[in-house]
C-alpha cells in the first residue's frame, strides 16, 4: 500500500522533472553571457599578470 | 531490490534536472575557440563601434550601420571583420545549444546574448533597439 504511494508520488516527481528540463534556463544563459561577454570583450581583467605588469623586465 | 533501484533512478533523474535546470553549459572546445576567435578580432571591431560604423544589432549580430564613418579604403576590411563576426557569433549561439543537448535553444541563447551585448555597450557605442539605432 505504502509502496504504491511512493511510487505514485515517485512517477509524479519524474514528470515534473522532465517538465522543468523543457524550459531554457534564462537566469543562467545570461549569467553565462555575460561572462563569455566579458572575455571578448575583456572588461574584466582577470589575468592582468599575463602581460600587464613589465616591471620584472623592462 | 525492484524499489531500491527505482530510488535510485528517482534520486538520480532529480539531481540531473537540478544540473540541467540551474546551469547553462559553456565550457566546450568548439566554445573555447570561438571566444578566442572574437576576443582577438574585438580589438580591430572596438574602434568602429566607438566611431559608430558598426552597432550592436537586435538579433545579437553587429551590423555595418554607416559605411561613411570609415574611409572608403577601409571599407571592405570593416565589412569581412563584420561577416567574420556575426559567422562567430552565430557558431557560438549554436555550439551553446549543442553543448547542453538543446539545439533548439539557439534562438534563445541568441536573444540573451543580444540583450547582453547591447545592456554591456560601452558609452557612446550604438546598439539596436527595434528597428532604429541608439547611442549609448
Amino acid at each position: 500500500m505504502s509502496l504504491r504511494i511512493l511510487l505514485v508520488a515517485l512517477s509524479l516527481s519524474l514528470s515534473a522533472c522532465v517538465t522543468i528540463n523543457i524550459y531554457f534556463p534564462a537566469a543562467a544563459a545570461e549569467k553565462a553571457a555575460d561572462r563569455i561577454i566579458d572575455e571578448v570583450w575583456q572588461l574584466r581583467e582577470a589575468q592582468p599578470a599575463a602581460e600587464s605588469p613589465s616591471g620584472s623586465k623592462p | 531490490m525492484k524499489f531500491r533501484s527505482l530510488l535510485g533512478a528517482a534520486l538520480l533523474s532529480l539531481s540531473l534536472s537540478a544540473a540541467a535546470q540551474g546551469n547553462l553549459e559553456v565550457d566546450s572546445p568548439a566554445i573555447a575557440a570561438l571566444k578566442r576567435s572574437m576576443q582577438q578580432r574585438h580589438a580591430q571591431l572596438a574602434p568602429l563601434y566607438a566611431s559608430g560604423a558598426v552597432g550592436l544589432a537586435a538579433d545579437g549580430s553587429v551590423a555595418l550601420r554607416d559605411a561613411s564613418a570609415v574611409p572608403l579604403a577601409q571599407r571592405a576590411q570593416a565589412s569581412s571583420l563584420v561577416a567574420a563576426e556575426n559567422a562567430d557569433r552565430s557558431a557560438l549561439y549554436r555550439e551553446i545549444a549543442r553543448a547542453n543537448g538543446r539545439p533548439e535553444w539557439e534562438s534563445e541563447v541568441r536573444g540573451t546574448f543580444a540583450q547582453r551585448w547591447a545592456q554591456r555597450a560601452q558609452p557612446g557605442w550604438w546598439v539596436q533597439q527595434g528597428s532604429s539605432w541608439v547611442q549609448k
